[in-house]
């Protein structure tokens, strides 16, 4: 038993078929005992009012939206050294997902930033290097929407998703060393010292796992769409050969 | 590799349009701004360097799809891959040749576009050390999306979307070198990230040109 058994794409379905209800079930209750535990039952932020409730939506998203770019990165390494087509599916799975979450971040900031910072937007680094992150993302679906071979799109995308991953570090760590501008530093880290109450803290450490497992569920999803676009792709061809 | 450097400019030069297209192209963004925001020297000194650094990088952007395009469709590419030369440095001779026929001019002419956009006097030599330091970087991160894109029909597109977000770091640290410096502020700082950025990806990314090559030309 070991990992590259799901390499197999007839095990990865069943495997998938199986833990789908479960991730999707799982990710559905979290989400709801989080967003309503944070919309309805904490209290409102002394200076920032209700709009504190934001942070349930913008940190998991943009949270997501960089892992996801990693996790991608991880499917194209394999692809690149073992040559496993299901991990190449999984990659070219997530990135519309990981854009979805990017937009989401961005839209749910700009929400949030006309209240608190009295604009829409500000050219701040933390702010351009996650619009950077969300044109690599276009970019990377782009590149496999325009290569009509599956492998040479494989490939190359692999490649591209490397290099982007270097935007995307930079991107994670922008909250870190960049103290200039308006996005403040990072409010939530494990290695204590958290910044926020947990009154606000806890359900939003509900609200970031049931994004993990949205994310897992959509992805699973869209890699068995692909899987099964594979394969009605290779009966098509094996008509026609018939034929 | 000479040889191949050789070529390459040689092509560039006396094939037409790649070469002086840049540059025309650099000229007409340098006129077409003042005639747009008017002619106000004050605005225009304070933007110029900004415009002056989109303006190189869109002049790059123009000649890059001519980079390996060429040699794709009749066939020298392939020649070059089962060539003794290792297809990195194919990749990195490429992208030399690119640099020295519109990185090189775009340098030596910013600053008559200087005088066009009344370019505070302190930031002339700025300018030019930092284009001067940059534009290597435009070239290799240009050199990489032409590899990615190199064999598809409607490549032009998608690879201004893919190059353009790889300019920005470079187009941020050369602009603001520029600004400080026009403002007579220290600008060594940026001046240094963005010799930064020209040496990491001269170290890098011809690697990852050749890995996309080899994927396109399999």
């Amino acid at each position: 038993m070991s990992i590259w058994e799901y390499a197999n794409p007839k095990k990865f379905m069943q495997t998938s078929a199986w833990a789908l209800p479960w991730v999707s079930g799982l990710a559905v209750i979290l989400l709801v005992a989080g967003l309503v535990w944070g919309f309805f039952f904490t209290p409102d932020d002394y200076k920032q009012g209700a709009t504190v409730k934001i942070i349930y939506l913008h940190v998991p998203s943009a949270m997501m939206a960089i892992s996801a770019w990693f996790m991608m990165l991880v499917g194209s390494l394999i692809w690149l050294i073992r040559r496993h087509h299901v991990s190449a599916l999984t990659a070219k799975a997530a990135a519309p997902v990981g854009l979805t979450f990017t937009v989401i971040g961005l839209v749910t900031g700009a929400i949030w930033g006309q209240p608190m910072w009295g604009t829409w937007w500000a050219w701040d680094p933390r702010l351009t290097s996650f619009l950077i992150l969300g044109l690599f993302y276009l970019g990377y679906i782009a590149l496999w929407a325009a290569i009509e071979d599956p492998d040479t799109a494989a490939d190359l995308t692999s490649v591209l998703c490397m290099v982007g991953s270097v935007f995307a570090f930079m991107s994670r760590y922008a909250v870190l060393f960049w103290n200039q501008g308006l996005h403040q530093g990072a409010s939530v880290s494990v290695a204590g010292g958290d910044q926020v109450s947990n009154v606000y803290g806890l359900p939003l450490a509900v609200c970031v796992a049931g994004f993990v497992l949205l994310f897992v569920t959509l992805v699973l999803l869209r890699t068995r769409t692909e899987i099964r676009a594979r394969r009605i792709k290779a009966l098509i061809a094996r008509e026609r050969a018939v034929a | 590799m000479r040889a191949l450097l050789w070529r390459d400019i040689r092509l560039a030069i006396r094939a037409g349009g790649g070469f002086g297209l840049g540059l025309a192209f650099f000229l007409m963004v340098a006129v077409l701004v003042p005639l747009g925001v008017g002619p106000e020297g004050a605005l225009l000194s304070r933007i110029a360097p900004g415009i002056l650094w989109v303006g190189a990088l869109l002049a790059s952007l123009l000649s890059l799809d001519r980079m390996f395009a060429l040699d794709f469709e009749d066939g020298s590419l392939d020649l070059m891959a089962v060539s003794p030369l290792p297809l990195e440095a194919v990749a990195a001779v490429k992208a030399l040749a690119h640099w020295l026929v519109t990185g090189v001019p775009l340098v030596l002419i910013s600053p008559l576009l200087g005088v066009l956009l009344s370019l505070d006097p302190a930031g002339y030599v700025w300018l030019v050390a930092a284009l001067a330091l940059g534009s290597p970087a435009l070239s290799l991160v240009g050199c990489f999306g032409a590899a990615l894109t190199v064999g598809l029909k409607r490549g032009g597109l998608i690879l201004s979307l893919i190059v353009l977000p790889m300019y920005v770091p470079t187009l941020i640290f050369g602009a603001e070198a520029v600004r400080r410096g026009a403002a007579g502020a220290e600008a060594m700082v940026p001046l240094l990230l963005l010799a930064a950025i020209s040496l990491g990806s001269a170290a890098l990314l011809p690697f990852a040109s050749a890995a996309a090559i080899r994927a396109n030309l399999k």
